[in-house]
């Protein structure tokens, strides 16, 4: 069994990889010496006609993948909302079944909660960890460290920090230190209160503090030297120079962290199912989703992940407008 | 910037201290699971893992046959070593030393090795801490010695807890299943093992990274620098894809994967991992691609090269910094992945990944046991660690080309 799990995967590489490529390779060939060959007559025509189909042959796969598993899933998603499931009594009715549900509204606020505390928090942090690590000597180590998390899947990560709420007093970190200071049993962290989010919030911003200070560090890099020394030679204490001089200069950076961790996390589902998964108090909108989705009851399913949606709209319209301002 | 006056050497210290303060905060969490991952199943239970270098007492009640009793003088004496007595457990007795001991169950061991502890009718006891013991008393020993004793083990380091969850047994019924005849393969391919969703993450992770690269590499290059109607449209779909729910695919392709007769398959997850990742590999590739000098490709151009030429020639390994920076990135996010894996590959353990096992199979039904859930946890990231390690650099390169300008 192992070595028919290792070949048959290998093979399976090898054969979507290969096909893929030979895709690429041959219908260029065709296209070069088959259908527009640069020779004969037509060569000044048939070299033009192959430049002007070779784009769609490159942009082919993406445009094909790109459509089959983001752009119509959208369209088809907000049909089926307001067809399936109840909705086939009224195009709304899937929506109004979701709100009326107190479950639901608790799973809106706790997303509303976690959009407003963990890019916030990543930020602030990962902004305070580039400027202490900038000019030290071992700052490419300390950066790495807090980086590292980075690389730790949510489900270890939820893991790790389980361990670290552990409510008993040999094992969870958090309560050993209540018991220094005089604790006498462990307490269980998480049980369910709706303020418990916060501790799964911790979780992220574990995660993505180490990406923020990434790339607000090299942000901060590039803030002009001369108008930090003009501050200082103005008397500038070193918080008035960061806080006055620096942050104000790298907006731009902090707008684009706070939106990228502000997409991550309206997707984010794996620390909620890994942690909070018995409490309903925890619960936020892909959770939600992901219950329907698996009871089959495809209406609610949409109609959620449809609400999903619109909260990212804005973030949508704003990333477009930054990209098409760059492109000019 | 110490060179400048007005800068205090004060804050250096705060800098450097407060840096310090926070690496701990951030490594803590991961180190205490490593660690708990490396000890004993008792040694877990018993003392936390910040105390793991010291040791753990670990309490004995030893028993003491007072047939060797000799006369000396008035006193009946006994010698022996507390390690030669039968019923302590063998890897104690192989490796520990005494912590304390005593004459008395109710007070406990409470006397420190090498001191002399003295008992009801005028017995006195001394162990030395490799456990030597001298007891006296003035009467004949009629019962044997009963003494309560604190013996402490070195710490160590032990990988049974990953041999545990990778094939589902303890050191015993691995032996039990060896002399049955059971090879390791069978071990490893338990229905409750981590080494099958181990192997299933890698088949997963693997081709979800090579074949979105090549797409978007093709596609970036076309919208970098070939000339055709729609590219800017093209381009602003792409980056308004970028922030997409994945959550809006799922009921959608489930059904369109079934017209297809994919089903739930590797095929299945390869291809959805692939369309997810696409927006996100074209937008970092083409970002980069455009910044290639000008002059290389229309020299190319001018002599006479084709498209597909100067891309697999000249393009492709000056992109080299940029492809690598998406593998990872794309290779971390499949390897850890588990909403994606839900939906698209059947639960049973032959085709499941790791996080999506660990979820469902591990933190319910073995919530309590952090042997094997920080074996399982360690398993499930080592793979991602060491390819943040190796490759930090790449990773930092690609974050900054796409979201600093």
């Amino acid at each position: 069994m192992f070595d028919s799990t290792i070949v048959s995967g290998i093979l399976t590489i090898i054969i979507g990889v290969g096909g893929m490529l030979a895709y690429f390779w041959l219908s260029n060939l065709v296209l070069d010496k088959v259908i527009f060959p640069p020779k004969g007559k037509n060569i000044g025509r048939n070299i033009n006609r192959a430049n002007a189909v070779r784009p769609w042959l490159f942009t082919f796969p993406a445009i094909f993948a790109l459509g089959l598993y983001l752009v119509v899933p959208v369209f088809y998603s907000i049909w089926l909302s307001v067809t399936s499931g109840v909705a086939q009594d009224g195009w709304y009715r899937n929506y109004e079944q979701i709100f009326l549900n107190q479950t639901f509204r608790v799973s809106l606020l706790n997303n509303l909660l976690w959009v407003l505390v963990v890019p916030a928090a990543s930020t602030f942090f990962g902004l305070i960890a580039a400027q202490l690590t900038d000019r030290l000597s071992w700052g490419n180590i300390a950066k790495s460290l807090i980086f590292m998390p980075m690389a730790i899947s949510f489900v270890g990560a939820s893991l790790i920090w389980s361990f670290v709420y552990h409510p008993d007093m040999d094992i969870g970190v958090i309560n050993a230190i209540r018991g220094l200071f005089g604790a006498e049993d462990g307490v269980t962290l998480i049980d369910g209160q709706v303020i418990d989010s916060f501790l799964l919030m911790v979780v992220l911003i574990w995660i993505q503090t180490g990406f923020a200070m990434v790339i607000l560090s090299a942000a901060l890099r590039g803030v002009p030297e001369d108008t930090v020394e003009a501050a200082i030679i103005d008397g500038a204490n070193p918080f008035q120079v960061f806080f006055r001089i620096k942050v104000p200069q790298i907006r731009g950076t902090i707008m684009v962290v706070w939106t990228t961790i502000t997409i991550l996390v309206l997707k984010v589902y794996d620390i909620v199912a890994a942690m909070g998964n018995q409490y309903r108090n925890l619960e936020i909108l892909p959770t939600q989703m992901m219950q329907y989705f698996d009871a089959g009851n495809y209406g609610f399913a949409t109609a959620i992940s449809v609400v999903i949606m619109i909260l990212v709209l804005p973030v949508m319209f704003w990333n477009i407008r930054q990209a098409r301002a760059e492109m000019r | 910037m110490d060179n400048i006056a007005g800068q205090k050497s004060g804050l250096t210290i705060v800098t450097h201290l407060a840096t310090l303060a926070l690496v701990i905060l951030w490594v803590v969490p991961t180190l205490g699971l490593l660690i708990t991952s490396l000890r004993d199943q008792d040694a877990i239970s018993q003392t936390g893992w910040w105390e793991a270098l010291q040791g753990s007492p670990q309490n004995y009640v030893v028993t003491i046959p007072a047939d060797d009793q000799v006369q000396d003088g008035d006193l009946w004496r006994i010698e022996t070593n507390v390690f030669d007595i039968d019923g302590l457990p063998s890897d104690i007795v192989e490796r520990a030393t005494v912590a304390g001991f005593g004459t008395s169950r109710l007070r406990g061991a409470n006397t420190e090795p090498g001191e002399t502890a003295e008992g009801s009718r005028d017995l006195t006891v001394t162990v030395e801490a490799d456990g030597a013991l001298v007891a006296t008393s003035p009467e004949q020993f009629e019962d044997a010695l009963v003494l309560p004793m604190s013996l402490v083990a070195p710490p160590q380091v032990t990988l049974e807890n990953y041999a545990e969850v990778l094939t589902d047994m303890n050191a015993e019924e691995r032996a039990t299943a060896r002399e049955r005849g059971q090879s390791l393969d069978d071990m490893l391919f338990s229905d409750e093992a981590l080494f099958g969703p181990f192997i299933n993450t890698m088949t997963v992770a693997i081709p979800a990274t090579i074949i979105p690269i090549v797409i978007a590499a093709f596609a970036a290059y076309a919208l970098a620098w070939m000339d055709f109607p729609g590219r800017g449209l093209l381009i602003a779909i792409v980056v308004g894809l970028l922030v997409v729910p994945l959550q809006l695919a799922f009921v959608p392709l489930t059904i369109i994967h079934g017209w297809l007769g994919i089903g739930k398959s590797f095929l299945g997850i390869w291809l959805a991992h692939t369309g997810f990742g696409l927006p996100l590999a074209v937008y970092l590739l083409r970002n980069y691609m455009v910044g290639l000098p000008r002059d290389i490709i229309e020299n190319a151009k001018v002599d006479g090269a084709t498209d597909f030429e100067i891309f697999t020639k000249i393009v492709l390994p000056l992109s080299f910094p940029a492809l690598a920076s998406f593998a990872i990135f794309q290779f971390l996010w499949t390897w850890n992945d588990l909403l994606v894996a839900s939906v698209f590959l059947p639960s049973d353990t032959e085709s499941t990944v790791m996080t999506r096992f660990v979820v469902t199979n591990l933190l319910g039904s073995r919530g309590g046991e952090w042997h094997i859930l920080a074996a399982a946890a360690f398993v499930m990231i080592a793979v991602p660690l060491l390819v943040f390690f190796a490759m930090q650099k790449y990773l930092v390169r690609g974050l900054l080309a796409g979201s600093v300008k």
